[in-house]
């Protein structure tokens, strides 16, 4: 099936993207990756420790995945700028998630300060997937500045509430036909991601739905199955819901 | 001559280049980036950018995350 998947020019033939945090240890994680299907994993920036000799994280990652840094972390537009601009420097890459949070409980993110750095990042060559709330006013904010896709969460995130919202979804891919969706957190269950796509989302961004499964691996086997369900489903059409029955067997020529 | 790292006060003896403040340090020197006063600090000038009294530097590398 050539359902291809394009991503700011980029081809992807997985439409799955999955997160290297809260692993128990790294085998789990490569073993997860590995199974997930996913071309592309997320990874966070952070201060490198001064009172002991640190590796590489990085070398525990299939040299095969492309890398995506995100601004976790970052409480405004300055922060997020400034660490968007140390990955490039570090990884090379033009790629970043823009994560700008506003709420420390929540992690909901600040819509506000996120649009202000993708503006700026953008200028400067970047990139930007921005991970904000699912709002369809500010999705068109995002892609007028110049995101190749935006991210709207499901439900906060590690949160494994599953979508929300499905008529924002739902209303932000009619609204938005030719506009790349990510949902992007608040993923728990396979079930979740296939709603989100058959929804209408272009590709599923997790983490915590597979690093915190009992069997990661399992898992994230799992959503791999899931994310091309419901994109086969949204592909092929759903049939109509109905408040009333409407009987799959004729109802004359039944023995009396 | 004081400066901070990563948030934490550090002290040399006299002004010295961010190579040679990282080798100090004893940190890992790949895939990191560093950032001077706010200043992205490219690899290539590591050698010659030379850290002074009070300069803030942010020295970062990747871990897990979502």
């Amino acid at each position: 099936m050539s359902d291809k998947f394009i991503l700011a020019g980029k081809e992807f033939s997985s439409r799955l993207i999955i997160g290297t945090g809260k692993y128990r240890n790294h085998s789990e994680m490569k073993a997860a990756h590995k199974a997930s299907g996913a071309e592309m994993v997320t990874v966070a920036v952070n201060r490198v420790p001064l009172d002991r000799r640190t590796e590489s994280f990085l070398d525990h990652l299939d040299p095969a995945l492309q890398i995506l840094p995100n601004t976790a972390g970052c409480y405004d537009a300055e922060h997020a700028i400034r660490t968007a601009r140390l990955a490039r420097e570090a990884l090379g890459t033009n790629w970043i998630k823009l994560e700008v949070i506003g709420d420390q409980v929540t992690l909901l993110p600040d819509n506000e300060q996120t649009l202000e750095a993708a503006k700026v990042l953008i200028k400067e060559g970047f990139i930007v997937l921005p991970y904000f709330s699912d709002d369809l006013v500010m999705a068109k904010k995002l892609l007028d500045a110049g995101c190749p896709a935006v991210m709207p969460l499901a439900a906060p995130i590690g949160s494994g509430l599953g979508v929300q919202n499905p008529a924002n979804l739902r209303i932000m891919r009619e609204q938005l036909p030719d506009a790349v969706i990510i949902v992007d957190a608040g993923v728990g269950v396979p079930s979740d991601a296939a709603i989100a796509m058959e929804l209408g989302a272009d590709a599923i961004l997790m983490n915590t739905a597979i690093a915190e499964a009992g069997d990661p691996e399992k898992m994230a086997s799992a959503m791999k199955l899931a994310v091309e369900a419901g994109r086969l489903a949204y592909i092929a059409g759903r049939m109509p819901k109905r408040l009333y029955a409407s009987a799959s067997s004729p109802l004359a020529g039944a023995i009396k | 001559m004081k400066v901070f790292v990563n948030g934490e006060e550090r002290e040399f003896e006299k002004e010295l280049s961010v190579a040679e403040l990282i080798r100090r340090l004893g940190l890992l020197s790949i895939r990191v980036a560093v950032e001077r006063n706010k200043s992205i600090v490219s690899r290539q000038n590591w050698e010659s950018e030379i850290v002074s009294e009070g300069d803030r530097l942010e020295i970062v590398h990747f871990v897990g995350g979502g």
